[in-house]
């Protein structure tokens, strides 16, 4: 029930209305954008039963993404910098 | 960025389970997601079996049509049957069975029973049968609530007489606090529902670490969001910090969506209590319409049975909805009851934790393991 779907916003349909067309994997429907203040076409939004209900923020999704790549990175850094010539610097 | 495939990424996700095992070594860990639209991630992309033996997962109570008590479908049914009455309601309300069969049976027997996609399409469909009364039968979380009173302040301005809402919206956070409260609940921290907070805001969920002392982290809903949150879970838990961090930073604040928040206030009230099926009577746990919405409220303008009704003897959802139990150790999980054929709630809807296991987990390694001893 609280499934909600990134789509982005192609046009707004009908201002006083608060109806905004969205793109949810290259379907198109009518959307309402009520709960929402200032829409513009091309931003994302979270669409749950008709309605969008938050905004999506493309860079706090970078963010997340580069925080994601980074982890176990630094293990793996460890690994590369351990593997070659372990046994010559006479790691324990 | 389509905000899917990007979150997706199996390789990133097996650095990230290395990292899980790495820091949860020697300790265990016992964690409740929620919603059961992560329980649903969890079986469907297969984190149950990537995921080290020391992170206990637990199904929460976050599946609006299974914490429905049997007498609210028979509710449901009751004005179906009413002459002249089209009831609508989303797809997943469809299949729950009541103590007489579901809204599908009661659709055969005669009763126009509509699936609708948003509350807007039930006002719509009153708009286009004016000689008829359409309800919509309202179920849902903080996140669906919104919607349904955006819905009736249309009504309310076209002014239209036909229309009317079975109000059954519940809360989460008072649900999570009777959870807490009692003595059977045994657990180190929580997956708090990510598309609940975009409404509610992150900052509702601090009662967890000031008054409970446990850790919760919002995350999002791909398996690298929930893996992730899953880490900043057990680092918090690790620290001995407990508190209130978001993983699903893209799409929730601190506050919330304050706009739908105010329209919820609006047109709801609390309601003194609520019966939720296996947490019992919880007060000031779900919505009713404002008195200045009583002409579209259902409960006043229908005689409802208001029974209720005890879940058949066998179905254990209760247990699986407090995470007191996982789904395959009910007694009757997929044999007597199957998705075709529910005994439970559990197992019909879509974010339901037995139809979760159902669907994917028997494909899990340690599902079917599981299953075999049992």
């Amino acid at each position: 029930m609280c499934l909600a779907v990134p789509a982005k916003v192609v046009e707004i349909v009908d201002e006083e209305n608060q109806i905004a067309k969205v793109e949810i994997g290259g379907v198109r429907r009518n959307i309402s954008v009520a709960l929402l203040d200032d829409v513009r076409v091309g931003d994302w939004v979270l669409v749950h039963v008709g309605f969008a209900i938050q905004k999506v923020d493309e860079e706090e999704a970078m963010q997340t993404l580069t925080l994601l790549r980074q982890l176990g990175q630094d293990i793996e850094g460890e690994f590369a910098a351990t593997q070659p010539g372990d046994d010559e610097r006479g790691y324990p | 960025m389509r905000f899917i495939d990007e979150f997706r990424d199996s390789e990133l996700a097996k650095r990230v389970v290395r990292e899980i095992e790495r820091i949860a070594e020697g300790r265990r860990f016992r964690i409740m997601e929620i919603c059961g639209g992560h329980t649903h991630t969890i079986y469907r992309y297969g984190l149950h079996d990537v995921l080290p033996a020391n992170i206990e997962l637990v199904h929460g109570p976050g599946c609006p049509v299974c914490v429905l008590p049997m007498g609210k479908v028979d509710d449901a049914i009751a004005i179906a049957k009413h002459d002249g009455v089209i009831l609508a309601t989303f797809g997943d309300m469809m299949r729950v069975p009541g103590s007489e069969g579901s809204l599908i049976d009661a659709q055969a027997d005669g009763a126009d029973v509509r699936m609708v996609y948003s509350p807007l399409d039930a006002l719509k469909l009153a708009h286009q049968n004016p000689d008829r009364k359409v309800v919509f039968f309202a179920i849902g979380f903080e996140t669906t609530a919104p919607s349904t009173a955006v819905t009736l302040l249309h009504a309310k301005r076209l002014g239209v007489r036909n229309f009317f809402v079975f109000c059954n919206h519940v809360l989460v956070v008072p649900a999570i606090k009777a959870l807490l409260d009692s003595p059977e609940t045994r657990l180190d921290g929580f997956i708090g529902p990510g598309h609940v907070t975009t409404v509610i805001g992150s900052k509702a969920w601090e009662f967890i670490p000031k008054d409970y002392g446990k850790g919760i982290v919002i995350s999002g809903f791909e398996p690298l969001d929930m893996l992730q949150a899953i880490y900043m879970l057990v680092r918090q838990l690790i620290e001995g910090k407990p508190r209130v961090d978001v993983q699903y930073t893209r799409a929730v604040r601190p506050d919330g969506n304050t706009k739908a928040k105010e329209v919820m206030a609006q047109v709801f009230e609390l309601r003194e209590t609520f019966e939720w099926r296996g947490l019992g009577w919880i007060e000031k746990s779900a919505l009713k319409l404002k008195p200045e919405f009583a002409e579209f409220d259902a409960e006043l303008h229908f005689n409802l049975p208001r029974r209720q009704v005890a879940d058949p003897k066998v179905c254990q959802c209760g247990e699986v909805l407090r995470g007191a139990i996982l789904p395959w150790e009910c007694k009757v999980f997929g044999t007597a009851c199957t998705p075709e054929h529910p005994i439970g709630a559990c197992m019909v809807s879509s974010e339901g934790a037995c139809a979760a296991v159902y669907q994917y987990g028997r494909y899990s390694r340690k599902v079917r393991e599981l299953l075999r001893h049992r």
